[in-house]
């Protein structure tokens, strides 16, 4: 065996140890390495009680309520199963709409209420132009219709 | 068709004089992509349906976020090269790369911030895929500043490709981590397996702003090495005749 190839043995033989430790320790950390919780896991009690912790899901269409100040928001974090209702006072940022995805933190108070601290918009991975938007909203609506009309 | 002795060029007084001719052709290929990729980011490509014109910073972010993962694994490749083949140019080159990767690096999270702000409503959040790009640029300042710490350069190269070696857990965690782990930054819109899910003209900039700044690393690490090169092999004869030529 020359030099080189023990040298060689040795960085393979390094990584894979490193590599298997860096598994062993993300498997460890999986827990604790969610930035935010479900509602169904605030609800299953899975998020830290009396702490601050960070909520995500999509805000539900039509919960959307601001107050007459201008400044106090109240709207329903959803993710299909079960909802939180969630009140946030400032300034939403230019993502925030209802039915796109949300990321707030704040604490969850006894009434079963989440009062948010900061409200983050979550982007999804796609990107297109307003046109094409359009036309795949349309395209969907027109879904629906047949749809209805076929199963009355 | 001759056969090409490729292992003539590990010697660097072969290569010197190869790359000397290959940089201005990677130079003009740079820049060659560089201006049909603006034009396409900012005059063809069509407003975002949600993000409006804020999204373009993305034909920046994105490349410069990839080449800081690539640049890394081959820097890294380079590093375990010089220090199981003992070769002086594969280390020399993994060090030319690294201040190219650093930068584009700071280049992706100062992008991803200036998005962040208008879009999520915030600078930073300690999410993984955050904070594990941050780490990246810590590995290469890190390998840096160890390099620059050694005086003797084949110890400095050494040290600093162990630690490079053990940086590269990192790359596949900075890749997956928006798979592995609920994060707020998106996933990952062009991936091999499926087909892109953004506009063709905007996958068009993207694209060919990233060949962009392949060539222009290209360009820049062999700069780089030229200089390196000529520093370590000063007291040679070769180098006395080169310099002396170009005078």
């Amino acid at each position: 065996m020359k030099s080189r190839h023990k040298r060689l043995a040795f960085v393979i033989a390094g990584l894979t140890g490193l590599a298997g430790a860096a598994a062993l320790v993300m498997n460890a950390f999986n827990d604790n390495m969610v930035f935010f919780f479900s509602p169904t896991q605030v609800l299953a009690k899975e998020a830290p009680e009396g702490r601050a912790f960070r909520l995500g899901g999509l805000v539900e269409k039509g919960s959307l309520k601001r107050e007459d100040d201008g400044l106090t928001v109240h709207f329903v974090v959803t993710d299909m199963h079960k909802t939180i209702p969630v009140t946030y006072k400032g300034i939403l940022p230019d993502l925030f709409k209802e039915g796109q995805g949300v990321v707030a933190q704040g604490k969850l108070e006894t009434s079963g209420v989440f009062r948010a601290e900061e409200v983050l918009a979550k982007h999804d991975e796609n990107y297109m132009p307003p046109e094409v938007k359009k036309a795949l909203d349309e395209g969907k609506n027109a879904a629906a219709k047949a749809g209805a009309t076929v199963s009355q | 068709m001759p056969k090409i002795n490729w292992f003539k060029y590990s010697s660097p007084q072969a290569f010197y004089p190869l790359i000397g001719k290959m940089i201005p052709w990677f130079t003009v290929l740079a820049v060659a992509f560089t201006l049909p990729g603006l034009y396409f980011g900012f005059f063809v490509a069509p407003p975002d349906y949600q993000q409006g014109e804020s999204y373009r910073i993305m034909f920046i972010h994105v490349p410069a976020a990839w080449m800081s993962m690539f640049i890394y694994v081959v820097m890294a490749g380079y590093a375990g090269m010089g220090l199981v083949l003992n070769s002086r140019l594969s280390s020399m080159m993994a060090s030319a790369l690294a201040p190219t990767g650093a930068m584009f690096t700071f280049l992706a999270l100062w992008t991803g911030a200036l998005w962040g702000k208008p879009m999520w409503g915030t600078w930073w959040v300690w999410d993984a895929r955050l904070t594990s790009e941050l780490i990246l640029l810590f590995l290469y300042i890190g390998f840096l500043s160890l390099q620059a710490a050694i005086d003797e350069p084949r110890r400095a190269a050494r040290a600093s490709a162990v630690l490079a070696l053990v940086g590269v857990v990192n790359i596949p965690i900075i890749y997956f981590s928006v798979k592995w782990w609920n994060t707020l930054h998106q996933g990952a819109s062009i991936t091999v397996t499926k087909a892109p899910t953004m506009a063709a003209s905007m996958f068009t900039a993207m694209i060919l702003l990233t060949f962009a700044f392949w060539m222009y690393t290209i360009a820049v690490a062999l700069m780089r090495v030229r200089c390196e090169i000529l520093e370590r092999e000063r007291n040679s004869e070769w180098v006395a005749q080169a310099v002396g030529r170009s005078r």
